[in-house]
């Protein structure tokens, strides 16, 4: 039997939503940060499911290339993580509001 | 009831639970550790997926690369722990579930609205060809060798502004 498109579309749909859930109810800028690499990971799950049931080796490529920026923006996040605890010695994004006026 | 099923069923439990694991622990590093499961198992779904070679990237960049650095920062800064769900403005946490059960409800009524299984079935032969190292390889450096170099770029351009950022004093 074959597994239907379906289970693996609502299975990515299931842990974008956690991921949605996450950014929202987080407090801590690093763990925001793990929640939007799981949303990432299941937009990656998508495209691999296309591209399986498709043929088609363009989604495996996509996720590659998505794999790479996913690391330069790990790098250029958490370096953004630690200057803001050097200067404000919290990482909570509720005490992070000096945008805020 | 196939193997491919089972391992589907598998996969798919462990991935949900470490996920949603994930986002309820208060301790940071007990997060990040599980979501170290929680990409171990989309692996495994990679593999059932016939996508060999994203399934061993996935191993080695994300959940090798990639996590051991968010553990760094975490164990580098330690931060406090946070507020349990409820403890902490429960009324915004109930509207945050709310709005993510929301966005779930919409993308599920758009997949079986649109019954993609209707048109789509799998070619095991094209679906396993699709996925080697060799085909995406070819593809990689013949069709995509601009985006390739651009990505390369990228993250030099990544690695010298974390450089910058995490300098001890901004001249």
């Amino acid at each position: 039997m074959q597994i239907p498109i379906e289970y693996y579309l609502i299975l990515s749909a299931a842990l974008f939503a956690i991921g949605v859930t996450g950014v929202l109810i987080r407090r801590n800028a690093i763990v925001v940060f793990l929640c939007i690499e799981l949303m990432l990971n299941s937009a990656n799950l998508t495209l691999i499911t296309f591209a399986s049931y498709l043929g088609s080796s363009v989604g495996h490529i996509f996720v590659f290339f998505v794999m790479a920026v996913a690391a330069a923006e790990a790098a250029v996040g958490l370096a953004i993580i630690i200057a803001l605890f050097r200067n404000m010695q919290t990482v909570s994004i509720d005490k992070l509001n000096i945008f805020k006026w | 009831m196939s193997l491919e099923f089972i391992l589907f069923t598998v996969f798919s439990a462990v991935s949900l639970s470490s996920a949603i694991l994930m986002v309820t622990r208060i301790n940071p590093v007990i997060s990040a550790l599980f979501l170290v499961v929680n990409f171990a198992s989309l692996a495994g779904l990679y593999l059932i997926l016939n996508a060999q070679f994203i399934a061993i990237a996935q191993v080695i960049v994300y959940a090798g690369a990639i996590m051991v650095f968010f553990l760094f920062v975490i164990m580098l800064i330690n931060p406090d722990l946070e507020k349990r769900f409820m403890e902490q403005k429960p009324k915004f946490k109930m509207f945050a579930v709310f709005i993510a059960v929301l966005v779930f409800v919409q993308i599920a009524y758009i997949i079986f609205f649109s019954q993609p299984s209707a048109d789509i079935s799998k070619e095991l032969a094209a679906s396993i060809q699709a996925g080697t190292i060799e085909q995406i390889g070819t593809d990689l450096f013949t069709k995509y060798v601009l985006p390739f170099e651009a990505v390369g770029y990228l993250l030099l351009a990544a690695a010298i502004g974390a450089l910058v950022l995490a300098k001890k004093k901004l001249k």
